[in-house]
């Protein structure tokens, strides 16, 4: 059907009258150039993250080594660029590593600098810049507003991870077994009920799904498996389940329908039955396919925040246990934002913290759009 | 063959626990804001302000910024979703270079993080453009480099552009190819084409865009976070450049980090309801027109 209408390239273009008037012809270059917002979009977020990430990644690779025996003579200096300094109370004693002066700035009315104030923040930048270490970054605390700020984004991974893995591990069978439902065991009826009910799922903001893990599923699991604390990585990695799912589900059902019937119907005359035919041809027929989609989940597990804000109790523990409260890349970001001065070291490295979230989905898309589709539309031509 | 019999029902078994699962989950959720959520409905709470540090009175500052919030949003995003919609579909033939990277750059948009537009809103739009926006005018004090919901807005459209772009190009493949051929035939020019001929006849599309990306980001916090949103306003929003409440920051805040969450868990309920049944609206508005289009498909 697809085919008879949609004209091959050279067809589409040979009966086309070239126009004359200028307004068209300006449109159309509008058009064209509107075309390609996408494409800018995408340079655009990273540049500018990156920019805001930038002075950081400046300081932590290349000054560095010099941060020690700098700071130590500049140390009067460096106090006298701050205007608020988060504990004035500290005495300055000799014995005193340099990093403990870090401008610890804590104002609360961020969200109305002035151009000034802008000017202002770049010089701290620069004084900063010395006390943010590529050992700091590596290290395995977080503790961004202290006397002594501690970036170790250690306690960061382990939280994030914890909770993809367990969005995943709860979230992808239970969205792959239903796709499989759907296609080869429903009635035509519920069929017709499921794909709408997960597309419900997939309507739920996530700060509500957030707020039901708040409210409901950390008591419900603390009273089940006993957990020390009422929110931590198992029930935020639920919440983000909820997410997951939806996304992994209608990815799935659409591989498996990319699949010639031929294949199911094949199998069936063979003498399978419908189960056989379901998880031993059709599914692994559609795997590139599904794998996308779990690649797919993993990415939105690993970006969402509001979840990850809510229900995993947001403590920067390094932990090996599941039932410890995480904190994750995105509810860092999400949470500390909004408080930060705009140019402080705090402030780039949260937009580091972005860099990285950006990269991770950046390549997790790069791999299903280019290896994995065209692996599946390569399969299902040949085989 | 009773241990395979065995295993077909487990594997049969499994698949319909999952789908029961999902269904528990959707009618748990969905039961309980209705049943805890519609008994705080009243009118006071959406027609009136909040009052005494947002533990008492009504959420309508919050409601009046998410629809003005997603109405900016709207008249920023759709025309660019359309016009990139057309030239995908118009414009470029479909194996070409062009087209294939900007559906790789739209496929990537639509799997970056919500958080990853939020810095990029207060990088690009608060930082960059607000900052020079000052400077370009003088502005002594700062107008436009503060969060504001021009720039809230803004990053939304950026984060609906794969809904608005996905839907509007369905529409488009939706008209055949015989009008077009009619048109030029004719001696229409390309553009007299699209715009009386292919337009007109996806005008529904397009409609089915909007109210997704609506809907879609209706309920989206993250990217608004450092972008404009508040938790208390002491009027409502008089422009684009002022500041805005919002349903989802909202309920985020009255649960998170009220000081007594438990006072205000009615007003939470509420607050969830009315935020679930804003996105619910819009998302069962959209799958019902592209049902309809869907089934006419041009006879």
């Amino acid at each position: 059907m697809e085919q008879v209408t949609t004209p091959s390239p050279e067809q589409k273009h040979s009966f086309v009258r070239k126009t004359n008037n200028i307004g068209e012809r300006i449109i159309e270059r509008c058009v064209k150039i509107i075309g390609g917002v996408a494409v800018v979009l995408i340079f655009l977020i990273l540049l500018f993250v990156l920019r805001e990430a930038l002075p950081l990644l400046m300081g932590a690779f290349s000054q560095s080594q010099t941060a020690q025996s700098t700071a130590q003579s500049s140390l009067s200096d460096t106090l006298n660029l701050k205007p608020e300094v988060y504990n004035p109370d500290v005495i300055l004693s000799e014995h005193q590593a340099p990093e403990e002066f870090a401008p610890e700035v804590y104002n609360p009315d961020v969200s109305v600098p002035t151009t000034i104030h802008a000017e202002k923040i770049n010089n701290e930048t620069e004084a900063e810049g010395d006390h943010i270490t590529l050992a700091n970054i590596l290290g395995t605390v977080w503790q961004p507003v202290s006397t002594m700020p501690k970036f170790g984004i250690m306690p960061l991974i382990i939280g994030t991870a914890k909770t993809t893995f367990v969005a995943i591990f709860i979230g992808a069978p239970l969205g792959i077994l239903a796709a499989l439902y759907a296609a080869f065991f429903a009635p035509r009826r519920l069929r017709e009920i499921i794909k709408p009910m997960v597309e419900i799922l997939a309507g739920f903001p996530s700060v509500v799904i957030g707020f039901f893990c708040l409210l409901y599923v950390g008591s419900a699991l603390q009273n089940l498996f006993g957990f020390d604390f009422r929110l931590n990585a198992f029930v935020g990695g639920i919440g983000l389940a909820i997410a997951v799912i939806p996304i992994v589900f209608t990815i799935t059902e659409d591989a498996l329908s990319a699949v010639p019937k031929s294949l199911l119907e094949a199998s069936l005359a063979m003498g399978a039955t419908q189960w056989e035919s379901a998880y031993k041809v059709m599914l692994p027929a559609a795997f590139p396919g599904v794998f996308a989609a779990v690649l797919l989940g993993i990415g939105r597990a690993f970006g969402e925040t509001m979840i990850a804000l809510m229900a995993t109790g947001n403590a920067a523990m390094v932990s090996a246990s599941i039932g410890d409260p995480v904190r994750t890349f995105s509810a860092t970001i999400g949470a500390e934002m909004g408080e930060v001065i705009w140019g402080s070291a705090h402030y780039s490295i949260l937009f580091f913290l972005g860099v990285l979230l950006f990269i991770v989905s950046f390549t997790l898309n790069a791999v299903t759009e280019l290896f994995i589709k065209e692996r599946l539309a390569k399969k299902l031509q040949g085989g | 063959m009773s241990t395979k019999r065995l295993i077909g029902i487990f594997a049969v078994g499994a698949a319909t626990v999952a789908v029961i699962a999902i269904a528990g989950l959707v009618f748990s959720t969905m039961g309980t804001f209705l049943v805890k959520g519609l008994p705080n409905i009243t009118w006071q709470l959406l027609s009136e302000a909040p009052r005494n540090n947002n533990t008492e009175g009504g959420i309508f500052p919050a409601i009046y910024g998410t629809t003005l919030l997603v109405l900016v949003m709207s008249i920023l995003g759709v025309p660019i979703g359309t016009i990139t919609a057309i030239y995908l579909n118009e414009y470029t033939r479909a194996g070409a270079v062009m087209p294939r990277v900007i559906r790789f750059a739209v496929n990537t948009l639509a799997g970056v993080p919500s958080i990853v537009f939020g810095l990029f809103g207060l990088g690009f739009f608060v930082q960059f453009l607000g900052v020079g926006l000052d400077k370009t005018f003088g502005n002594t004090e700062a107008i436009w480099a503060k969060p504001a919901l021009i720039w809230a807005s803004a990053t939304l459209a950026a984060l609906t552009l794969p809904v608005v772009i996905v839907s509007v190009e369905e529409a488009l493949k939706n008209v055949p190819q015989e009008m077009r051929e009619g048109s030029l035939a004719l001696g229409a020019t390309r553009w007299q084409t699209i715009w009386k001929i292919v337009l007109p006849n996806s005008t529904t599309g397009i409609l089915t865009g909007s109210i997704l990306a609506i809907g879609r980001s209706a309920g989206e916090v993250a990217p608004i976070l450092f972008t404009g949103v508040v938790y208390s306003l002491p009027q409502l929003p008089d422009g684009v450049s002022s500041q805005f409440m919002h349903l989802g920051y909202h309920l985020f805040v009255l649960s998170t980090q009220s000081p007594d969450v438990d006072k205000t868990l009615p007003l939470q309920y509420a607050t969830t309801l009315v935020l679930l049944m804003l996105t619910f609206t819009l998302n069962f508005a959209a799958t019902f027109i592209r049902s309809r289009i869907r089934s006419k498909q041009f006879r």
